[in-house]
């Protein structure tokens, strides 16, 4: 007999969908949190893609708390002295149901946690899970919390615990942590009156920009990003561990070069501080996740690294909702057919191979290694801007040296062998197209 | 006042006017009297590579002249930067704060 039918461990989005679905399923759920409310430990870098959540909270957008939707999407090249900007935008993204939208992370997973209470489960927060409790033949069977005499058993665990995942680990169920598998994000939230922000941004009502730039980040491997909130925007970048710990820069002075950028400077000067934050990003998809199913445990979210980092699409909310949602239903699933083995279990699994949140990884499994390569990151921008410079400069060559022309002498100028031109463009065909 | 406070007083990466001290006191950290993470100065003695003073961006990795590292707990963003970057085996001790302390980031 145990104390619950499940523990969802870490009420972030995963944590709070898997509540959800599980108490909907008739289950006796409890969903532990260790900040003092959900949320309270949680930053990201950019946008949620909430259409996951059309089943599971119907309207869910009259209700969520967003700061704005982002109508406006650019990706963004920096040199130290170019900027090449493809920037998107749609009417349609700023009505329902609309696409992206920008939110603070305590507000969003406060507002989910709370779904997960009306579902019935049983919010308890201030409590830090320290370990699992085994059985003799290893199947977890409940949690060892902070509180006294905090042993709490359960049928199902859910870990929901975050990129660092100490239940997921203690498992055994990551090979190896290595460093290169992760990124540092680091923000800066700007206030700024919202007719300020609506006005360098092009933007008005709710409406929102994200950009997402490669490039910028002094060196170092890896993206900078800025997008709106109503009356703040978030300005960072994210770095690749070994890369910022070889190069010896310090991420405040790399955020600090970036809003120095000429492209970058106007849009966020006069910004005061309102917040310094950071987080871990498991960023490197398929090759870091580790197994997800063990007896009597679920893992989601970004403890199993279900984050996807693919440049042009970069997603990480949704998959926590989604893989969150299914880890409760499966769970529901194994209790109903009284099998809390890896069988019973197995569910959850199907369900992440059948619908995108693994089918995107398989899709871009190369991209993310793309992205953080080296020539990705320190040759193709200055060879990309070079050639758009060559392509608008007006100095009246005769006649205008045509794109091929241009490309080639860009790219030797950067110092991009043909070969690996081709094989990158053939990784990102492979991986985009 | 901390000695690791203390000391990183004496290197502000400064910024628009902005020491990292000020940089930090926008962030609200409930703070354990017990530490969450643990640094063995032995073992980090001869490091040289010392990725933990670079990397973690709270800059609450910091060097002694003696050659050691001070570390202090008090406005960690518990990322886990710190133990992913380390080379050393047992040099960095990780865990969660006690339940309802440490970060907690703004809802607004």
């Amino acid at each position: 007999m145990t104390d619950v039918d499940v523990i969802v461990v870490g009420a972030g989005p995963a944590g709070s969908c898997a509540a959800i679905t599980a108490a909907r399923a008739g289950l006796d759920v409890v969903l532990i949190e260790r900040g003092p409310f959900p949320g309270s430990k949680n930053m990201y870098g950019g946008v949620v893609y909430p259409r996951i959540l059309d089943d599971l909270i119907p309207n869910w957008w009259e209700e969520a708390p967003v700061q704005r939707w982002v109508t406006r999407r650019s990706t963004m090249l920096l040199t130290p002295t170019q900027a090449l900007t493809v920037d998107f935008r749609s009417e349609a993204w700023g009505a329902p149901p609309y696409n992206g939208a920008t939110a603070y992370r305590p507000d969003w997973d406060h507002w989910l946690a709370g779904h997960a209470e009306a579902a019935g489960a049983q919010l308890i927060t201030s409590t830090t899970v320290k370990s699992l409790i085994r059985n003799q033949s290893g199947a977890v069977v409940g949690v060892r919390t902070d509180r006294p005499d905090g042993d709490l058993t359960a049928k199902v665990v859910i870990a929901c615990d975050g990129v660092n995942s100490f239940l997921a680990k203690e498992a055994g169920l990551y090979e190896h942590t290595d460093a290169k598998h992760y990124t540092l994000g680091v923000k800066e939230t700007l206030a700024l009156p919202k007719e300020v922000i609506d006005e360098r941004f092009g933007v008005r009502d709710r409406h929102g920009v994200d950009i997402e730039i490669l490039g910028g980040t002094g060196g170092v491997n890896g993206g900078g990003f800025l997008y709106t909130n109503l009356d703040t925007l978030a300005v960072g970048v994210v770095l690749k561990l070994p890369a910022l710990a070889a190069q010896k820069a310090r991420p405040e002075d790399i955020i600090a070069g970036l809003k120095r950028h000429p492209a970058i400077a106007p849009l966020v000067q006069d910004g005061e501080l309102k917040e310094y934050s950071a987080h871990l990003i498991p960023e490197a998809g398929l090759e870091m996740m580790p197994r997800m199913v063990m007896p009597g445990m679920l893992v989601a979210g970004d403890a199993a690294a279900l984050c996807l980092a693919a440049g042009i699409w970069l997603e990480g909310v949704n998959f926590a909702m989604a893989s969150g949602m299914y880890a409760g239903e499966a769970a529901a699933e194994a209790i109903r057919a009284d099998d809390l083995g890896t069988a019973g279990l197995g569910g959850y699994q199907r369900r992440l191979s059948d619908t995108f949140v693994l089918k995107d990884h398989r899709k871009l499994r190369r991209a993310p290694k793309l992205v953080l390569s080296d020539r990705v990151q320190h040759l193709y921008p200055g060879m990309v801007a070079g050639v758009a410079e060559r392509m608008f400069r007006v100095d009246n060559p005769h006649p205008k040296p045509g794109l091929r022309r241009i490309l080639n002498q860009e790219r030797k100028r950067a110092g991009v062998r043909r070969r690996d031109l081709l094989r990158d463009g053939w990784n990102g065909f492979r991986s985009f197209g | 006042m901390s000695d690791t406070a203390q000391a990183g007083m004496l290197e502000p990466h400064a910024w628009g006017g902005l020491s990292f001290q000020e940089r930090m006191a926008t962030a609200e950290f409930r703070i354990h009297h017990t530490p969450h993470i643990v640094v063995d100065g032995t073992v980090c003695a001869d490091c040289s590579t010392r990725e933990c003073v670079v990397a973690c961006p709270a800059s609450l990795f910091v060097p002694t002249a003696e050659g050691g590292i001070v570390f202090n707990h008090e406005q960690c963003f518990e990322c886990g930067t710190c133990y992913i970057v380390c080379n050393r085996e047992g040099a960095i001790s990780w865990n969660y704060p006690e339940g309802g302390h440490g970060i907690v980031f703004r809802r607004t």
